[in-house]
């Protein structure tokens, strides 16, 4: 798409940040009351709050798997999240996006440890602004661990595009819709497997290889802070 | 379906019987309340509620609308409501159900016939362009009494909205080829400004069971209540609003007491509420 | 008295090799490599690696003393809810009263409370439960509060220390189940007393010092001592 905004001036983004910088990220788990596991996450301007219950028998009867728990990740924007206000329900994308999501964590859920059972989880976008499919699963991870669901690892996710033919970390809101090539990822960042890949846009191999790079040192950092919201909830309990 | 423990019903029966609550509150006595507002930046009003345990966010988007044909000279509210399923491990995902319907319904009507919005200052270009205020209920943490939560995030939200006038410049300046009104309108309204809005009546919600009737009923109270019933009181003590749930019943005593207790609420509530939004 | 360290492990943390430990609960084995695959305390000696989970359902194990709540009853058994991630069974055949065919709602009811053991856990989760046992029964009376299953052991004690100084000091009877149920009867101010004791060593089961802390709150309010 055309645009007369310039989204890189003298080297650097519209909101100031350099090709590799990380929006702002605030993680904080165990939130709600009632759910089993959960977490609060504010990347940039997006505000994401995820909750999980189970493992719990899996209803109704016929989706139960007898060798294993299916995991129900639920993607959903609030009406009130977006410039134009969205009429409540599942669209096709929160679909679409409910489905990756819930295949990434499959992944490294250990999930033949509750056969016939269910795992779910409903991840709300509360407010957005670019890459709240990455931000829902990050929150997603935290909620997981939050609930004692054990997994084999600790799934994040983060994006990178092109903008201006330029391959930056973490598009912003401008640079998502005039940008030329969005690529967000999820990662299990212990072993560095791919769990969730989507690209949509224009790169060449070798962009596809640096924006690649650049996601994972993104995903990377971001699972510190992770681990850091969850030992943070559950240190303070030691330290008396 | 989450099933409660028979005994822990007679339980809450009998120390109720004896004048006591199990988390210690007097019969007429709400948990404590919290109110943040400005908390959604793309939303025109944002407002998140903490009654106990219960967590409600609402959330107040605007847009250029048409009018409805009775009422071509105001603008239009509606109000939605989701029960979503990380509230409450009873709550599934799919269309709203009877109960999140009903909530939606309760609040609106609260608003719109108590008439808060000031719907007449809320027209554009008369039978043609209005103000149309969506009002968005989400439920993220159930622990009882989402009436009262609810309506209290409503109201935050719309005293802390602004009019998206700058967000929606270009819609105006389309509007202006064919109605040269608009340009005054543009004039009179150059930036984002407040909701135009009257004095809010607060709810406040009771349950009853066993001829005891309680406020602000925690989830385990409203699982043994056999009434319900919701006053939204004014501040000049009037009645602005009532409904009655489940298929128990009141007495016109109790529905006295309750409409006492209401409004000795409401103004507690009121005030918290105006501290909130900076009144 | 002995200061065990008491250290958080996450899922993928790294916390030995199977060369030289033994892998334990809540750890999986990659690659000859021993991580944790839950939140929870590390439990590790010269020869195990264990990881003591801190959040989530419970966990049945058989012979564990249970508190479950009747969900529905069925032409020959009930379907019991007992805190885990699966109903468990109570078949009539594992109850001390002789039940006919189709006759089961004449003794357990949804919504009743049962003091239950884990009889049978078998390869695909499937739980099975019984009340023929001496002190097994259904409950009346009382009041039922949930605490984390991981929070158990906490609220007994070594030697069940913990919960014989509830019980002494607020004069009640009190039943911890495995699941996370407790079922406490007593006077109405001291079951109080009791709940507000062990939802505080719920919020601080992992620090140091809680007994003693514990024991002087409720000699505090005590007019006597039994």
């Amino acid at each position: 798409m055309k645009t007369e905004i310039k989204l890189i001036k003298n080297g650097k983004r519209l909101d100031g940040r350099k090709n590799d910088e990380l929006r702002p990220i605030k993680i904080e788990a165990g939130v709600l009351h009632r759910a089993e596991g959960s977490c609060y996450l504010e990347w940039g301007g997006n505000k994401v709050l995820a909750a999980v219950y189970g493992p719990r028998e899996a209803v109704p009867r016929h989706t139960q798997n007898p060798l294993r728990a299916i995991v129900n990740a639920r993607y959903n924007m609030a009406a009130f999240s977006v410039d134009d206000r969205k009429r409540p329900g599942p669209d096709r994308r929160s679909r679409e996006i409910s489905k990756v999501i819930s295949e990434a964590l499959e992944n490294i859920i250990i999930t033949e440890k509750f056969p016939r059972a269910s795992i779910d989880v409903s991840i709300e976008i509360l407010d957005a602004e670019a890459g709240t499919r990455c931000a829902g699963l990050t929150a997603a991870a935290v909620a997981l661990v939050d609930a004692g669901i054990p997994m084999k690892d600790i799934p994040v996710a983060c994006a990178a595009g092109k903008i201006e033919g330029e391959i930056v970390l973490d598009l912003g809101k401008e640079e998502d819709n005039f940008g030329d090539a969005d690529l967000p990822i999820a990662i299990a960042p212990r072993t560095g497997e791919i769990l969730l890949l989507q690209m949509d846009g224009h790169l060449t191999q070798k962009e596809f290889d640096k924006a690649l790079d650049l996601a994972i040192k993104g995903c990377k950092t971001i699972a510190e802070l992770q681990k850091k919201a969850i030992l943070e909830k559950y240190q303070k309990n030691m330290e008396e | 379906m989450s099933i409660t423990a028979e005994i822990k019903k007679d339980y809450i029966i009998k120390l109720a019987k004896s004048g006591k609550r199990v988390d210690n509150r007097k019969f007429d006595e709400f948990r404590k309340i919290k109110i943040e507002t400005d908390i959604i930046k793309k939303a025109e009003g944002s407002a998140k509620v903490t009654i106990g345990n219960t967590q409600v966010i609402a959330g107040i988007k605007m847009d250029l609308g048409e009018p409805y044909p009775d009422a071509p000279d105001s603008g239009v509210m509606t109000t939605a409501a989701e029960l979503i399923p990380m509230a409450s491990p009873d709550f599934e995902s799919g269309p709203p159900d009877e109960e999140s319907i009903e909530l939606a319904r309760v609040v609106d009507r609260g608003i719109r016939e108590s008439k808060i919005i000031d719907v007449d200052k809320l027209c554009i270009i008369p039978s043609e362009k209005v103000w149309m205020v969506f009002i968005d209920i989400h439920i993220l943490d159930y622990d009882g009494n989402l009436f009262d939560t609810a309506s209290l995030a409503s109201l935050a939200a719309l005293m802390t909205a602004k009019v998206p006038i700058e967000r929606l410049k270009p819609m105006f300046e389309n509007l202006q080829e064919k109605h040269p009104s608009i340009e005054k309108y543009l004039k009179e309204h150059p930036k984002d400004f407040p909701l135009p809005l009257s004095d809010p009546p607060i709810s406040c919600t009771s349950a009853k069971f066993n001829g005891i009737v309680l406020m602000d009923p925690s989830l385990d109270e409203e699982q043994i209540a056999e009434a319900r019933l919701t006053i939204a009181t004014d501040t000049k003590g009037d009645i602005r609003a009532m409904q009655k749930g489940l298929n128990g019943s009141f007495t016109v005593d109790e529905i006295n007491k309750v409409i006492k207790s209401s409004f000795d609420n409401g103004k507690k509530i009121r005030e918290i509420l105006y501290k909130s939004v900076g009144k | 008295m002995t200061k065990e360290t008491r250290e958080i492990v996450i899922p993928s943390q790294l916390l030995g090799e199977i060369k030289n430990k033994k892998a334990g609960y809540g750890t999986f084995i990659e690659k000859g490599k021993i991580y944790s695959e839950i939140l929870g305390v590390l439990s590790a000696d010269s020869e195990n690696i264990n990881v003591i989970p801190i959040r989530g359902r419970y966990n049945p194990i058989e012979g564990d003393f249970v508190i479950g709540i009747i969900l529905e009853a069925m032409a020959s058994s009930w379907l019991v809810d007992i805190n885990a991630a699966y109903p468990a069974l109570l078949h009539v055949n594992e109850v001390q009263w002789d039940v006919e065919f189709g006759e089961t709602e004449r003794y357990l009811n949804t919504g009743d409370t049962i003091m239950a053991k884990v009889l049978q856990v078998d390869q695909e989760k499937k739980l099975q439960i019984t009340l023929k046992d001496r002190n097994l029964y259904k409950v009346k009376g009382g009041n039922l509060i949930s605490v984390e299953p991981s929070k158990v052991p906490r609220i007994i004690g070594k030697k069940a220390s913990m919960i014989s100084l509830i019980k002494k000091y607020t004069r009640s009877r009190i039943f911890v189940g495995q699941n996370g149920r407790i079922w406490i009867e007593g006077e109405g101010q001291d079951v109080q007393k009791a709940i507000e004791i062990i939802e505080l060593i719920q919020k601080e089961a992992l620090s140091y010092g809680l007994t003693n802390k514990i024991e002087d709150l409720l000699k505090k309010d005590s007019k006597e001592v039994h």
